[in-house]
Formats: C-alpha cells, structure tokens, sequence
C-alpha cells in the first residue's frame, strides 16, 4: 500500500471515527457539550446542552425558537399582565418599528449563547431599546426629560414585561404606608384541601417492611394524617421503588410538581436531563452540600415532611451566597426565630421561602386555596415581581421599591434601610396633582 | 319590428346561456369596502352589545356586581372597559390571523400609542372627525404590502364615555361631548397575494 494511500485511509478512519462520535451525542444523548456555540444565560444555563429544549425541530428560524421560549413563558407572561405581548406588535402599523426591532419573537431580544453582549434580564440588545418607540415621553412627561433612555428598565421604574407594581395608579394607590405593616404577616396556609385524603393510618398499619425510624417518622407525618400508605409512594408504577421520585409525589402534589419543574430545581428534570446539583450551578454553594441531585424529597423529608424544615434549613444546607449566608442575622430571619418560639403569631416569621417560594391564594369556585409556589422564577427576576407577590405582604410599596433597588442591601439580606430612593412613587404623585390643579 | 327584437333578445341572452353552461361558476371577488364594513358591524354590534348587556346590566348602573375600570385585573370583580374589551377582540384576532387586523385609535388617545401611526390613519381619523357619519377608505404601502385601509368614526354614545375620556389624567382633550366623534375603529386588509 502507498504511503499515500495510507494518509488517506487514515483521514478517512479519523472523518468516519469523529463524525460516528459527533452524531451518536447528537441523536442518542441527552446531553450534547460538543454543539453548545457559546455559554447561554443565567436562566437556561441548567439545560443548555439539552439543544432540542430550545431548538426543538432542525429546520425553523426565530418562529420555532419563539414558539419553544413560549412553551416554558407564557403563563408567566399572561400572569405578569405582560405590557408588550407578541400581539400588542403584528399590527402592519407597526412595521417601521419592527425593521428596527423585531419585537414579535422573544429571540429578537433575548438572544442566547451570546454572553458577550448579554445584559440583564438576559437582553441582548443596546440597553436604551425602549428609545426606539418611546423616543417621544417626555412630550407626555416632561419629568423624564434628559432622562437616559438606559435607565428606564434600570432605575427601578419601568419593566419591559411585568409592570404589575410600577404602573402610575398602582404607584398613586399605594404612595403612603408605613415602612413596616402593623398586621405584618404572611397568608395562612389553608392546608392541601385539593388532595384526597383517607383514613389516618397508624405505626402498625404500615404495609412495607422498613427501618423503625423511618416508619415511626412517617407514622406521625402528614402522609400517614391522609392516608397515605408507604406503598402509595413507593409502588405507583406496582413495582416497588426505593426513590420513588418527583413523578410519585405529583399523584397528590400536582401543582408543586409542575412548578417545581418550572423552576431552577427541576427544569433539568422537565428537559430530560436528570437532576440539578449544587455541582453544576453557577452560583456558590456549600462545599459539602448533597450532591445526589434534587427532587421533592431534597427539600422535604417524605417520611418527617416538616415545612419549617423546607423553609429554611433546606436551602441553607446548600446555597452559600452572600444574600444567603447573611440570613442568619437578618432582622428577617428574627421574626422567623421568635415565630419558632411560639413570641409571635404564625405567619410572622420570614423565611428564604416567605420570598422566593412564597404562598399564593388561588380562588376557583368561591372557594380558596393558598398553595406554595414552587417555581422561584415567578418571583425572581426583575425584583420587582416580588413587590406585590411578596414584599407588600408586609411593607409599604415606597420601601418595596427602595429595598429591592439597593444591591448592598439585598446582599446583607436587609440588614438595614435603603441606601437609595426611587422617585417614581413622587413624580406619580406630583403629575397627578398638576393634572387635578389644571 | 319583431324580427329586431327577436334578434335583440337572442343576443342578450346568448351571453347568459353561454356562461350558465360552463363547468366552472366565475369567481366573485368580495369588494373591500363590504368586506371592512362587514367586519365592522359584527365589531359594532359586540361592542354595543357589551356596554348593554353585562356594563350597564351588571355594572354601577345596574346590580353593581362587577367594577368596569381602566386597570380591572387588579379587581376580583374588575371587568374590562368597552375599548379595552374591543382592544382585547383585536389582539385575540391578531394572534389567530393575519389575514385583517383592526384597531381603535384617536387623534385624542388616552394612551399616546393609539395616536396615528401611519400617513393614511391620520387622514383617515381626520376625515371621519371633520364629516360625521361618513367612513373613510383608502389604500396605503406599509413594508412590501399594499393594504386597504378603512376607518369608521367612534362615536361617544355613553355620558361615561365622555365623562371619562374628558377627566382621565392622560386625555389630551376635555371638552368631548355626546354624539362626537371620538375617534376610530381602522380596518386594514392586505390587497393581493
């Protein structure tokens, strides 16, 4: 054989090899690292090598992306009465604007794998965007004049999605109040009244042979309250499974499922891509937090399921940022204590639950339900979904908006007043008296 | 005399016969103008029928049991306002065709994004404004496509319409009055393709 006809076996062998190994990760793993083109943002880093999350057919531009954005977004965006939905912009009167910026696909503004020129809220586009449409408000509010068109989504005034708590009559509604409520309290649980429940069980009526202490744990539980036997959890499928998972607990726990896989948590999961770990998130954890990746039982033992537990210990076992480890000494983390210690009624106490997994009340049918979001994107970024969600429960608006604007602040967990002011509750105020005056 | 009108007859009605034997009835095209102002009354008729029917029945006028206000999500028994149930019908529509759009704008908006936009919705809202009762029409280029445009005048019908569009913060115009026009639906059809 020729030293050349060799060569070319060989480049052929090494083609046939690495193209063997490219398509077997592009068709038969989940995981594909070798195609990811850059890093994504903070929000889908967790399944960023999970390409057809996103990508979710080969052929397909901006529409198909849309489309895959809108998949896991829009009930948020329908819940955050979205100012700027897809439909407010397909109008063709609006066709000067869209050569500029094509607001009709997500993707437009929110690029992925571009980190280089990721902003927050994972905007990839110039920071004054809003200039191109509303070049012309200082006409309307002549308090903006001068003002940087940069600034609008910055300075905690105006969001380009979820203006729940900043739009002027909400800001004119709720201009007074004290820093902190008097009934400064969170929504009481109404208890799980959309599960079934049976007969309690107990010690002795367990049906699976286990460890004492697990039995005995999960004989003064909630689980055995209810009726809900160890081969409940543990035999959905009829075979017995010693880590029954996420799919077990959603048979009763629904809604926690869902937003649990909609979440930080879970969304690895929801992708096909098993759990999330400490070890593959971006921000700093605990050098010796579990590692087994999570699911409902992380955060709350099935056989001593205690909320107080989930509420706090379970996130503290892991997360070890700033905000985090100054929990401890907040004035936040007071209540929670003395609530503990039966010196303050329940409800008083602030957990890292209170606010990033805070209860909501549901009303179908006249009748009430408050269940536990599980999905911490809900109230997570921008800050100021949490203002009504969360920090209205127990201050006023004025102090909501100073507070969540003031990052020394956040990182000491609000150890202390705001270190800045956002006018906007004043300049609300001051145009509605002009405008009465007139 | 009856031979001409044999003749007469028989050319007139050769035409006709010829065209009823063919296999194929002719297309008929609908005119723009009766397309626009057939979607505009079915868009009249469900706007009337909802400031009747559920805001003066069931509103403060009548068994008070729902608060029509500007920003009613924020209510448990908030319900929308006439225009903004006719903005919410027009984003609906937007998201299942493309085939017509529609919108309720002013040369008074409240919300300055309802002003006139383009050269022949100024003409139009302007046209409507100065010749009560009569519509406009027309066709204008916007991107690569040519539309025909109608607008129909927004009449105030209701004290609170006036009432609320002469003292909202936001209004660049107090001194409406009933029967006026306030401003106008515009209808727009991509023409061709």
């Amino acid at each position: 054989m020729s030293r050349k006809l060799s060569i070319w076996l060989i480049w052929l062998t090494l083609c046939a090899g690495l193209a063997g190994l490219l398509g077997y990760e592009m068709l038969a793993k989940p995981e594909k690292p070798s195609f990811l083109i850059g890093p994504t943002t903070h929000g889908h880093y967790q399944i960023e090598l999970s390409c057809d999350t996103c990508h979710t057919d080969p052929f397909g531009g901006k529409e198909l992306l849309h489309d895959a954005c809108m998949g896991c977004h829009e009930q948020e965006l329908k819940d955050a009465h979205d100012s700027h939905p897809r439909k407010k912009f397909t109008d063709p009167r609006n066709v000067d604007r869209l050569e500029k910026i094509n607001a009709t696909n997500c993707v437009s503004c929110h690029g992925e794998h571009k980190q280089h020129q990721t902003f927050a809220m994972g905007v990839t586009l110039p920071e004054d965007f809003c200039y191109e449409c509303h070049q012309e408000v200082a006409k309307d509010r002549p308090s903006h004049e001068g003002m940087g068109f940069d600034t609008c989504a910055s300075a905690g005034c105006h969001n380009f999605h979820d203006n729940r708590a900043l739009y002027e009559d909400f800001l004119l509604a709720n201009q007074s109040g004290p820093m902190v409520k008097a009934m400064a309290q969170v929504l009481a649980r109404s208890g799980t009244q959309d599960i079934k429940r049976k007969e309690p069980l107990s010690l002795a009526q367990a049906d699976a042979d286990a460890a004492h202490e697990i039995v005995e744990g999960w004989s003064l539980s909630g689980h055995a309250e209810a009726g809900v036997n160890c081969t409940d959890c543990h035999s959905t499928t009829g075979v017995w499974q010693d880590d029954p998972g996420v799919a077990s607990c959603s048979s009763c726990h629904e809604n926690e499922e869902s937003g649990f896989l909609a979440g930080k948590h879970g969304m690895r999961l929801k992708a096909g891509l098993g759990k999330m770990s400490p070890a593959l998130a971006r921000l700093p954890f605990k050098a010796d937090a579990d590692q087994s990746g999570l699911d409902c039982a992380s955060c709350h033992d099935a056989h001593q399921p205690d909320l107080k537990v989930a509420a706090v210990e379970s996130c503290q076992s892991c997360h070890d940022d700033d905000h985090s480890r100054n929990y401890a000494d907040s004035p936040h983390a007071s209540l929670w204590q003395k609530e503990l210690a039966d010196e303050l009624p329940a409800g008083s106490g602030v957990t890292c639950a209170t606010c990033h997994m805070p209860r909501e009340a549901h009303k179908a049918f006249g009748k009430v339900t408050v269940r536990v979001e599980h999905n911490q994107n809900m109230n997570l970024r921008p800050n100021e979904k949490m203002v009504r969600s969360v920090c209205m429960d127990c201050h006023s608006l004025a102090f909501s908006l100073d507070a969540l604007a003031d990052q020394t602040l956040i990182m000491n967990n609000f150890n202390g007043k705001p270190g800045s002011h956002i006018p906007s509750i004043d300049m609300a105020v001051a145009r509605d008296r002009e405008k009465k005056d007139r | 005399m009856l031979k001409k009108s044999i003749i007469c007859a028989a050319l007139v009605a050769t035409p006709l016969i010829l065209t009823g034997c063919q296999d194929e009835p002719k297309a008929v095209g609908i005119k723009p103008e009766l397309y626009t102002d057939s979607l505009f009354a079915v868009m009249k008729a469900d706007r009337t029928n909802y400031t009747k029917l559920i805001i003066k029945r069931l509103g403060p006028a009548g068994a008070n049991a729902i608060a029509p206000k500007e920003h009613w999500q924020d209510l448990e028994n908030g319900a929308p306002l006439p225009a903004q149930m006719f903005r919410a019908g027009a984003e609906a529509v937007a998201e299942m065709t493309d085939d017509f759009t529609y919108s309720l704008q002013s040369l008074w908006p409240i919300n300055s994004q309802n002003a006139p936009r383009t050269e022949m919705e100024k003409q139009g809202l302007e046209y409507i404004a100065a010749n009560p009762g009569k519509n406009f029409y027309g066709e204008e280029k916007l991107g690569d496509t040519t539309y025909f445009t109608a607008v129909y005048p927004d009449v105030a019908v209701a004290t609170p319409c006036v009432t609320c569009h002469n003292e909202h913060k936001d209004s660049p115009r107090t001194d409406f009055k009933i029967g006026e026009v306030m401003g106008g639906v515009v209808i727009r059809v991509p023409l061709g393709g």
